[in-house]
């Protein structure tokens, strides 16, 4: 079998070569680094590493954290894809354009902004402190930056789902004599949820690696509100890189594992959709 | 011929639109609930920036300029900035090029492989340099030999710079170019035009939009890192701080007016950066509307499929092209 196609264009070799190269010198070789940096390690060394119980700490803060923001980014972001798709309202392009603020804003910004906001003298932590709710400086604090973070993926992977809806459907179901609830429970709901979860998922996978957003607002005390990154960091301060990176490997391969998952979701749904069509 | 059925539609009766929307109480209800998510959760923490930069007033604002830091923060930035732009261009025509316009082996693994740095925590991209460029590091003997720095230096927060913003040209143009197809150029070409004519007059303004738009989020990027270039850079103070990294240096001694004067750079930058973000994603949508026009879709079909037969089509996709008849309006790209 032949590699390429034949085709009349030129510069196939040039581009797919040097992009190629350009791909293995900057991500491929660095990413082959630190797996080979772990096969240095051994077994027993590694295992003690990130089964230490700081670092176990770090593990349950991290999921625990990232997988409740991105609960609550699929509650909300997808009232707000919602609204932004079915509802009427002024000023709604406005709307649309800031749900992207959280991938533009560089995270040490959002970071010492959720602080100063949240801390006991802050806008809403001199609200949330009298009712004992303490906010900045506890795992509640992570779970607000990661929140914030995490928003936009449901939100942008919902939107086109819901633009695709056809009327007909919810005509025919309501014509059939379904209420709204059951419409929306029955017909859009199934339709909707695939691109819901993968919204979710990749909200999840950026919660986990997120660093910046997160740091100020902490307030990183070991085995309370110090996240996994974060241990990474602290070992590199320390010239314990093969601490760090065995750590980094436990959170790669987490992230790899959720980024497969999204991709057979995308797979099997798309599958069904042949199915349907065909 | 839609027009009887809409008649009968808008004389239903009352229960059937009913089920057709949400009660207004329950629409309310959504509107309130992701307003407020969206103020105290967006917009809030954006306006604190403003708030505590000027708090003291304009003049306190602009006295945090006036630090020697602070200018050589932002040099630093816009040096990254305008080394990582350029070579991730190049690479992401490249790529989409090779990807887009050629059928091979283990293409979609590619774009997967391209795409990875998304997928890899800041912290631990700034790490794998470490782990290459440190003391410790595989190369580490050697470049102290030879006395070259890379972490705790401005190699480092480059190649960081780099590696994070490593996608995002090549991702916006790769699905777009492989929506054109190639028949534009194959027109060039047997018209006698060489290759670099038809990439610079032919496919490079039919993508000039996705690339600027590729540019200015990779910007964004660039400009923002944080926690990558937290890693390699060693925060010395005048020498390998970026903005974001200042912004941190600054909070941390409490300078909290000088803080967030120059987080509301970075502030700004990214409302700049989502205004421009919405325009182009208009003149996007009809760039693609354009490339994806009936008649060009099916012809641009029978181009991928058989890029060198592309004059003796798969008989019934020549039907449906044909049955349709000549639409010129749809077949000139505009």
């Amino acid at each position: 079998m032949a590699l390429k196609q034949r085709s009349v264009l030129p510069g196939f070799g040039l581009t797919l070569g040097y992009s190629l190269l350009y791909l293995s010198l900057i991500v491929l070789i660095p990413l082959a680094g630190l797996l080979a940096k772990t096969t240095s390690l051994t077994w027993v060394q590694f295992w003690n590493t990130v089964s230490d119980p700081r670092v176990v700490a770090s593990y349950k803060l991290t999921f625990g954290m990232s997988l409740m923001a991105a609960i609550i980014n699929a509650v909300f972001g997808f009232l707000v894809a919602w609204m932004l798709v079915r509802d009427q309202l002024p000023g709604k392009k406005l709307i649309d354009a800031i749900v992207d603020l959280p991938f533009a804003l560089p995270t040490a910004v959002s970071g010492i902004a959720l602080t100063t906001l949240y801390a006991p003298n802050g806008w809403l932590g001199r609200w949330l402190e009298p009712m004992g709710i303490k906010t900045a400086f506890s795992p509640l604090g992570v779970l607000i930056a990661l929140t914030f973070i995490g928003l936009p993926f449901v939100v942008r992977t919902l939107q086109p789902a819901l633009e695709e809806l056809e009327a007909e459907s919810e005509e025919a179901a309501a014509s059939l004599g379904a209420n709204r609830w059951q419409t929306f429970r029955y017909v859009i709901l199934p339709a909707i949820m695939p691109a819901l979860l993968t919204g979710f998922a990749l909200s999840f996978a950026r919660a986990l690696g997120e660093y910046g957003s997160v740091v100020f607002i902490s307030g990183n005390m070991p085995m309370k509100t110090e996240i996994t990154t974060l241990l990474i960091v602290t070992k590199l301060e320390q010239y314990d890189t093969a601490g760090a990176t065995a750590i980094a490997v436990v959170m790669l391969v987490a992230s790899f594992v959720i980024l497969f998952a999204i991709n057979a979701l995308q797979w099997w749904t798309s599958r069904g959709y042949l199915k349907a069509t065909s | 011929m839609h027009a009887p059925t809409k008649r009968i539609a808008a004389a239903s009766t009352q229960p059937q639109r009913r089920a057709l929307r949400e009660p207004l109480w329950v629409r309310v209800l959504i509107r309130i609930a992701s307003l407020s998510f969206l103020g105290i959760f967006l917009l809030l923490p954006l306006v604190t920036v403003f708030y505590e930069a000027l708090r003291e007033g304009f003049g306190a604002y602009l006295a945090s300029f006036r630090d020697a830091a602070a200018w050589s923060a932002i040099k630093l930035t816009l040096l990254a900035a305008g080394i990582s732009l350029p070579l991730n261009l190049v690479f992401g025509l490249a790529a989409a090029w090779a990807i887009a316009k050629f059928e091979f082996w283990g293409k979609n693994f590619l774009i997967t492989l391209i795409d990875l740095p998304f997928a890899i925590s800041p912290v631990i991209s700034g790490l794998v340099f470490v782990l290459l460029f440190g003391a410790q590091g595989w190369l580490g003997p050697w470049m102290s030999a030879h006395d070259f720095k890379v972490i705790f230096a401005v190699p480092g927060i480059v190649l960081a710079t780099v590696f994070v913003t490593f996608p995002f040209v090549a991702r916006e143009l790769i699905p777009l170019m492989q929506e054109q197809g190639t028949e534009e150029e194959q027109a060039a070409l047997s018209l006698g035009a060489n290759g670099w004519q038809t990439f610079w007059y032919v496919t490079l303004p039919n993508v000039r939009w996705a690339l600027l738009y590729g540019v200015i989020l990779s910007n964004a990027r660039a400009m923002g890192e944080f926690g990558a270039v937290a890693v390699v850079s060693g925060s010395i103070r005048g020498k390998t701080n970026t903005i974001p990294l200042h912004v941190e240096v600054l909070y941390n001694e409490y300078h909290f007016v000088a803080a967030f004067a120059v987080a509301s750079l970075l502030a700004l930058l990214a409302l700049v950066t989502l205004v421009i973000k919405t325009l182009l994603e208009r003149k996007i949508q009809q760039q693609m509307a354009n490339s994806t026009s009936d008649f060009d879709a099916e012809v641009s079909n029978v181009a991928v499929k058989s890029p060198v037969n592309a004059a003796v089509p798969a008989p019934h996709v020549s039907l449906a092209v044909w049955t349709r008849g000549f639409d010129f309006e749809s077949a000139v790209p505009t």
